[in-house]
């Protein structure tokens, strides 16, 4: 991967070994925050890579690193071989960021025609109009637009560039199923033409929709790296539920149990696999009674993942997270 | 190896001249259009200097003199520089605060905008609408209230106080670095009200307390009218290179304070 990095045509995106963008051991601190904490992150040509945690896990620290619009503590941050706050990088790349507020009085194709101007090969804007699914809008004032058209506004803003490079922070935020859908049609289109997307989203059903690789971050550390099928095969799992006299501390000495929790008069106990563990609960416990096995959904095993990074058997019953809004 | 590959994308990303113009061009023209659609904007910045000007220049007071100028005409030097004062703060500082605080800077800075386009952009749009207040002022003068003066007297008068919005919009840009998106129109008015009342923009200066006319001294809009009122026979014949000087060190220094706080948005002095 690091030999990729000493190749200069990094134009080629049809070689997929190639590193676009890159975090090596980077700490960001914000105060006594310690936001990232040495995280080595890799994003080749032409995938569509998704960070996926939960708010304030350092999602959008790690973008905004790789976008130049902020330096690292230490470690060293790489886009396309340079330093990101190369002025040359910006033409490459398109970002949409969470934004709390864009001029609501100009209107979608006057947006679009200014950001357009900042590029050297801009696509045309009935092109971007269409990517965006934004024809119907383009006279509209941007203040006059639904949650899921702005945020469709702010993707044109990022593709219309034609960058190779496209940065999508959290870009379903607060979208109904129906927009987050149309959306991720969009995103996929994107793919499909050769770009590299870095996506970070704290639904892993959207990383599972649309990444080819994922990496998980929590509390600034990336903590499980690999395709949406292995995350979950790593995580995922079986709930089991059941009443039994045995104690929470017993329950969690139970080889292959990730989590017990107290439910009114019921344990319930995730687990990778249900036999071994159901085995071993009815030989400690003849009386247990109300015996449920299901499958983990996918946020369960998301949350399994992400409320504990110590994997040595001892797993904290009650899940942390970070501060929310942290970025 | 990032030399190399900086050499191959320099030659392909250096943009043309033409096309650095088109985008001062486009960054300026959007920045007008969005502050002319703005309601807030154009009611505050525009409607007040009109209205005061209206009611104590024309309705009110229309027929008397200040030591020689008549009021209409008198009139048109300090409330147009309340007014350029008022575009040119609220032009730059509100929408630099907001745009800072919520996030939209940042998209333009991850974006390949030339980072100096969207302060001319401010700055150009706040003398654009300086010079449609001044204009508005004299055309309200000329046909209301019988201000008659000399075409070169006129484009002297326009050219200083549309010069005159630098200052202020220097000032705005420094007052955006230091202030968040709902604290910044407070701000300014706090700046800006008074400033203009000791400056002698609504009282005419004579009449202003002492203490007050000392303090005056020291405020930029004091000098800017200076200027104005001493091209229309009303000034009270200081060295106009004193007042260019005041003015010119305050922007000096406005500039400073917001480069101070462009820098630690980029990051490089705390980052």
């Amino acid at each position: 991967m690091i030999a990729a990095l000493e190749q200069p045509q990094q134009t080629d995106t049809a070689n997929s070994e190639l590193i676009v963008a890159s975090l090596e051991g980077v700490d960001k601190n914000y105060g006594d925050v310690r936001a990232l904490r040495g995280v080595d992150f890799r994003v080749r040509a032409g995938e569509l890579v998704a960070l996926l945690g939960p708010n304030g896990a350092g999602k959008t620290t790690a973008v905004k690193l790789l976008l130049g619009l902020m330096q690292p503590n230490s470690g060293r941050v790489r886009v396309f071989g340079v330093d990101p706050t190369n002025p040359e990088n910006r033409m490459r790349t398109g970002a949409m960021l969470q934004v709390g507020r864009v001029p609501e009085t100009l209107r979608v194709c006057e947006h679009i025609d200014l950001f357009s101007s900042y590029y050297q090969k801009p696509m045309a804007p009935a092109e971007i109009l269409a990517a965006a699914g934004l024809e119907r809008l383009a006279d509209r004032k941007f203040g006059d637009l639904s949650g899921g058209q702005r945020q469709r506004v702010l993707f044109a803003l990022a593709i219309c560039g034609d960058p190779d490079f496209l940065f999508l922070d959290e870009p379903t935020v607060g979208l109904d199923v129906e927009a987050r859908r149309m959306l991720w049609d969009e995103i996929r289109k994107m793919v499909a033409r050769g770009k590299t997307v870095l996506l970070t989203t704290h639904y892993l059903q959207e990383a599972d929709a649309l990444a080819d690789r994922v990496a998980v971050i929590n509390q600034g550390e990336i903590i499980a790296e690999g395709t949406p099928s292995e995350i979950k095969a790593k995580t995922a799992g079986k709930r089991i539920r059941c009443i039994t006299s045995l104690s929470v501390n017993i329950l969690r000495q139970i080889p292959g149990v990730t989590a017990v929790k107290e439910d009114r008069e019921a344990f319930e106990l995730n687990a990778v696999e249900a036999e071994p563990v159901v085995r071993e609960l009815l030989e400690r416990d003849a009386k247990l009674s109300a015996l449920e096995v299901t499958s983990a959904g996918l946020e369960e095993a998301f949350l399994a993942l992400t409320s504990e990074t110590v994997r040595d058997g001892t797993i904290p019953i009650n899940r942390t997270y970070s501060p929310e809004g942290m970025r | 190896m990032s030399t190399v590959s900086v050499a191959l994308s320099h030659s392909q990303m250096q943009r043309s001249p033409s096309h650095t113009a088109t985008i001062y061009l486009k960054e300026a023209k959007y920045e007008f259009l969005k502050n002319l659609r703005l309601r807030v904007y154009t009611a505050s910045v525009l409607s007040f200097p009109l209205m005061f000007y209206v009611l104590f220049g024309l309705v009110l007071n229309s027929k008397q003199a200040i030591g020689g100028t008549a009021v209409p005409t008198y009139l048109i030097a300090t409330y147009g520089t309340f007014g350029v004062m008022g575009a040119s703060l609220f032009g730059t500082a509100a929408g630099l605060a907001s745009d800072r605080g919520l996030g939209w800077l940042e998209v333009k800075r991850a974006s390949p905008m030339p980072p100096f386009a969207y302060f001319a952009a401010k700055v150009i749009t706040s003398m654009i609408f300086s010079a449609i207040i001044v204009l508005a002022l004299f055309a309200l003068g000329f046909t209301l209230g019988g201000v008659r003066m000399p075409l070169a007297d006129f484009l002297r008068l326009l050219a200083t106080l549309v010069a005159g919005s630098l200052p202020f919009s220097a000032m705005g840009l420094a007052l955006g670095y230091f202030t968040g998106p709902n604290s910044a129109p407070a701000a300014i008015n706090l700046i800006y009200l008074p400033m203009s009342f000791c400056s002698g923009l609504w009282v005419p200066f004579m009449f202003l307390p002492k203490v007050v006319r000392q303090i005056a001294l020291v405020l930029p809009p004091y000098h800017l009218s200076q200027l104005a009122l001493g091209i229309v026979g009303a000034g009270r014949h200081e060295s106009n290179a004193t007042h260019w000087e005041v003015l010119l060190g305050f922007t000096m220094i406005c500039l400073g304070v917001a480069r101070i706080g462009f820098q630690r948005d980029q990051g490089k002095l705390y980052g």
